[in-house]
């Protein structure tokens, strides 16, 4: 069973972390309020969730300003990419591995009928 | 024992693709708006029928087009602010519909996907317009029906990146229908008609019972 802990990143076991890395490995720049408004979240919580990819170095920052309003966008860097796409890779070994408990247990049921 | 566990991976994943889709296309896009498009289409094409008939067979032809007139207005100017008008109407009615979904879904409505989208669908129409314009200002009145048809399903094409698939469909069956008509220009309103009204009502219906009414 330690197998399937392998790849399975403590920092995408948060949902919100989880929401904005999908969001960047389909989309070049995304930006603050999108997040916000597709993830439906405060600014501070945002924020912070955002905060530790950075520190990750899993997503990058770009600060500009849109004539006099600043706007802050995020993409996603190859080492981000690689540990989301391990970490579905590790999801998806879960997944097989259970269906196929499952259907081991459903067998042993019928043949001890 | 195991049930929530083996739910939750899964639901995880579920969710991971929800969110790529839509963060990645402009799913607000609603049927309705194609439907409305098309019934404005379908009248302006109606207007233009009866004010052709208004002349005499064989009277009225692509030379003459912008000398001869009947109801006060030359011909070619009537036509171009009868689809001028189709234009705006279906313009503002698919802006309503759409707005009106993506608020009932709680989807933004101008974020970089839309811009996305906006924008490669008006690269091939702006070109076609120019193109058309350049059509008429060298006299050749005949290709300009079929070439709003092939332009407009080039844009669809293009636009359907961002947006639901099905507008890609849409988009081949206008460009197939536009090439045809280059060959047939006799028929330019009736397949402007088939094009911009009934196929519009029909992907649109299809659209709307596929994603919406639910």
């Amino acid at each position: 069973m330690k197998v399937l802990i392998d790849g399975l990143s403590d920092t995408f076991d948060n949902r919100v972390r989880l929401g904005i890395m999908s969001m960047l490995m389909v989309n070049d720049w995304v930006e603050f309020t999108s997040f916000k408004t597709m993830l439906d979240l405060t600014d501070g919580r945002l924020a912070s969730h955002l905060k530790v990819l950075e520190g990750e170095a899993y997503i990058e920052v770009q600060k500009q300003f849109i004539g006099r309003k600043p706007n802050t966008s995020y993409r996603a860097t190859a080492q981000g990419r690689k540990a989301f796409n391990d970490h579905l890779d590790a999801l998806e070994k879960l997944i097989n591995l259970r269906m196929e408990s499952g259907e081991n247990h459903s067998n042993n049921e019928e043949t001890s009928k | 024992m195991t049930q929530p566990q083996h739910q939750q991976p899964l639901d995880t994943l579920q969710e991971i693709r929800s969110l790529m889709e839509r963060s990645s296309r402009f799913i607000s896009l609603s049927g309705l708006s194609g439907v409305s498009a098309g019934i404005f289409a379908l009248i302006g094409a109606a207007v233009a029928g009866i004010y052709l008939g208004r002349f005499d067979t064989q009277e009225l032809n692509y030379e003459n087009f912008f000398e001869i007139e009947r109801w006060g207005i030359k011909a070619g100017v009537f036509l171009l602010i009868d689809a001028l008008l189709v234009f705006i109407f279906a313009v503002l009615s698919a802006i309503y519909f759409t707005t009106r979904k993506a608020k009932l879904k709680g989807l933004p409505i101008w974020d970089a996907v839309s811009r996305r989208m906006l924008w490669s669908l008006a690269i091939p129409l702006i070109a076609g317009g120019v193109f058309i314009l350049a059509l008429l200002y060298q006299g050749i009145v005949g290709l300009v029906a079929p070439c709003t048809l092939l332009f407009y399903g080039l844009a669809l094409v293009n636009a359907s990146k961002y947006t639901l698939d099905d507008v890609r469909q849409l988009g081949y069956i206008e460009i197939v229908l536009g090439l045809i008509t280059c060959f047939n220009v006799g028929y330019g309103l009736e397949s402007w008609a088939l094009g911009f009204g009934v196929l519009h009502i029909a992907y649109g219906l299809y659209m709307y019972y596929k994603y919406e009414r639910s």
